[in-house]
């Protein structure tokens, strides 16, 4: 009796801990949205910023604020948090801290199909920001299933570590061929697909929200659904099927549903990695390992992460804009090292 | 007592699987075979020119003629270029799965290319009109930067260099350089200038070059032979390296060295170019067994031959173009790391 009320009040302890992180991680991510829409080439202030949303500013205002700024914003938030739910599903899946998209290989396989795209069919009048996305979640999703299929062993599962090392071999493998398909390129598509690679949040254009928003709309209410089996998971794959879990069967939708979050965010924000790894652990440091909480912490965590790097991205370097994904990376790749060092 | 019994069992055992006949042979017939491959590199090209021609060319040359001009300013440094770092990656690569009885280790691992490339967009970027030496020069300097720090930070973590702790530290450092670099690109626009210095490799190698670089590499191999015993010895593990009287820390510190010398001077002449290290020191331990007196100069010479062969097929299979050698070489490179990844067991 006296365990279970210690155990509940300790539960009731962290999940009002949770919340009010959560809170400030809300209210954080609001005011990185305000200062990034002052950001910019052309400075708003923030009176001007307010003006221009309810509909007294200048044209040229409400142009740069509703066709250039916000969709530009709007879409880190969602690659952000869409990253982020991918790495916490993928460390969760693997039970390894390590873990993340963009190191297993799966930002390679869809820029891999990107730029096939571009050197064969660039004159073609196609959709682009519908086809892109496309492509790219089918780029993504065939190389996680040779990495999956690669690292998968019968009558033990699947080898996580064995996963990160075949990642690290497929990702060579592609960046090869990329390397041969880019040189053919003509100058202009080469700038283009080089700033891609490396992260550009480009979707300047209500467009790219519109492509990624119902995937993302979809898939994080699915993983945070999915949640409870996550935790079983967590245990072990012994004890998950102990508890009566059906480990293969939930392990494939997740994986499935982390794929798709990836895919979708790389079609749109283009080869970011990192954020999957940072996210999650922000969040796990802050709320705890219990997937009900981590998964909407993660999306928060990982959408301020890449809302701050956007906008330092644009105030850094003027006039000229580098991409999100190089700040990103020299923020993450160093905190990965030192989780690395720490590691056993 | 009986311990070192069992080491002294182990030692006996390790000469009793290795093939030093084998070795000599493959010594022999290998060194025949670089040397005639050297000749057919420089005889095979857009224009094609007699292996009689070659003779002469290298040895009675006669600078009116312009096959001979051809022969002796592009083809014979490149074919030499590409025989002389051939050996060098097979080297280091060898050198390094002894010392850290890892056999995945690999020296593209290690995040020199991306080193060497950040190096690269600095120069294009800050220096312009940098001579070549000096561009390649400071190419050395940011492999070696980004080896180091690999190395390092796999060798602070408990538990040593394992191979997972080596792909992933090196994979971060990649994606570090890689992307500082790529935002110099794209702040100066420089990618393809740069991307075609790289993907160039070996083809324009110039003599000025390898007059720089071989003294190293040569000094290189000779210094990893030279220690090839105690690297023998480290890879029956420390503890039986330090029972047998072997000062570990030293022969790591020299083989370190090596490593990063041997990979270095490569790297900033031909770039990109990965998976020799990891290939060529698996062949030859599977040939000539497990003494490293034996695995490093048989790597040499079958590395030098691998990449002499590689570079003829990358000029002659879309002929006029030429298809980046490293692109080539990975497509036999990670279908092999991937059987030696799924491979591996109990070790990981």
């Amino acid at each position: 009796m006296s365990t279970v009320t210690l155990i509940s009040k300790s539960e009731q302890r962290r999940t009002r801990r949770a919340i009010i992180v959560m809170t400030i991680m809300g209210a954080l991510i609001i005011t990185a949205f305000v200062i990034s829409m002052n950001t910019g080439f052309i400075k708003l202030t923030p009176l001007d910023v307010f003006k221009t949303l309810f509909g007294y500013g200048t044209a040229k205002q409400e142009l740069i604020l509703f066709d250039f700024r916000l969709p530009r914003i709007v879409i880190s938030v969602l690659i952000g948090a869409g990253f982020a739910v991918s790495g916490c599903v993928m460390q969760g899946l693997f039970r390894n801290p390590l873990a993340d998209p963009g190191l297993l290989g799966i930002n390679a396989g869809a820029g891999l199909m990107v730029i096939l795209y571009i050197s064969f069919f660039r004159d073609n009048q196609m959709a682009s920001p519908f086809f892109m996305p496309m492509l790219a979640f089918g780029g993504a999703a065939l190389t996680a299933l040779l990495i999956y299929t690669l690292s998968y062993k019968r009558y033990h599962g699947l080898l996580p570590t064995r996963m990160i090392l075949v990642g690290v071999a497929v990702q060579a493998g592609i960046s090869a061929l990329v390397i041969v398909l880019s040189l053919a390129l003509d100058p202009n598509d080469f700038q283009f697909v080089q700033i891609w690679l490396a992260g550009n949040i480009w979707g300047t254009n209500w467009k790219f929200v519109l492509a990624a928003l119902p995937w993302i709309l979809l898939l994080i209410p699915y993983v945070m659904y999915k949640s409870r089996s996550m935790n079983i998971l967590n245990l072990g794959e012994q004890m998950a099927t102990g508890l009566g879990s059906p480990v293969e069967k939930d392990r494939m939708k997740l994986l499935a549903a982390a794929v798709g979050l990836a895919a979708t965010c790389v079609a749109v924000g283009g080869g970011i990695s990192f954020v999957g790894l940072i996210g999650p652990h922000l969040a796990r440091r802050l709320v705890g390992p219990t997937h009900q909480i981590l998964v909407p912490a993660s999306a928060l965590a990982g959408a301020l992460l890449v809302i701050v790097s956007d906008t330092l991205a644009r105030w850094a370097f003027q006039p000229s804009e580098i991409p999100t994904g190089i700040v990103i990376a020299v923020i993450g790749a160093p905190y990965f090292l030192y989780l690395l060092s720490r590691s056993k | 007592m009986s311990l070192k019994q069992e080491q002294k069992q182990e030692l006996k055992q390790m000469r009793q699987r290795s093939r030093p006949l084998v070795a000599s042979i493959i010594l022999i017939v290998g060194t025949a075979a670089v040397l005639f491959g050297l000749a057919l590199s420089i005889s095979v090209g857009a224009a094609k020119i007699s292996l009689s021609t070659v003779w002469t060319a290298v040895f009675y040359f006669n600078p009116d003629i312009t096959q001979h001009q051809i022969i002796q300013e592009l083809r014979m440094p490149r074919a030499l270029a590409a025989a002389l770092i051939g050996a060098a990656f097979a080297v280091s690569g060898s050198v390094m799965q002894g010392m850290t009885r890892n056999p995945l280790a690999d020296p593209s691992l290690l995040g020199l290319n991306a080193g060497a490339g950040f190096a690269l967009a600095l120069c294009f970027a800050f220096f312009r009109g940098m001579s070549h030496l000096e561009i390649m020069i400071i190419c050395f300097f940011g492999a070696a930067l980004a080896a180091g720090i690999v190395y390092g930070i796999g060798s602070l973590a408990k538990g040593g260099l394992t191979p997972v702790r080596l792909t992933l530290a090196g994979a971060a450092i990649s994606t570090l350089f890689m992307s500082l670099s790529e935002g110099i690109q794209i702040h100066f626009q420089i990618g393809q200038d740069i991307a075609f210095w790289y993907a160039g490799g070996i083809a324009g190698t110039k003599w000025s070059q390898i007059g720089i670089v071989a003294p190293w590499i040569i000094g290189g191999i000779l210094a990893a032979i030279a220690i090839s015993r105690s690297i023998s010895l480290l890879s029956l593990g420390d503890d039986v390296a330090v029972s047998l009287g072997q000062r570990t820390k030293l022969t790591k510190t020299i083989g370190i060295i090596v490593t990063l010398i041997l990979a270095g001077a490569s790297v900033s002449v031909v770039g990109a170019v990965g998976f020799i290290g990891l290939i060529v020191p698996h062949v030859a331990r599977y040939l000539v067994g497990v003494d490293y007196r034996w695995i490093i100069p048989c790597s040499a010479v079958l590395g030098a031959l691998l990449l002499i062969v590689a570079d003829i097929v990358a000029r002659t299979i879309n002929s006029p173009y030429e298809t980046p050698v490293g692109a080539l070489i990975a497509i036999i490179g990670v279908p092999f790391f991937l059987y030696l990844a799924i491979k591996q067991r109990g070790s990981l």
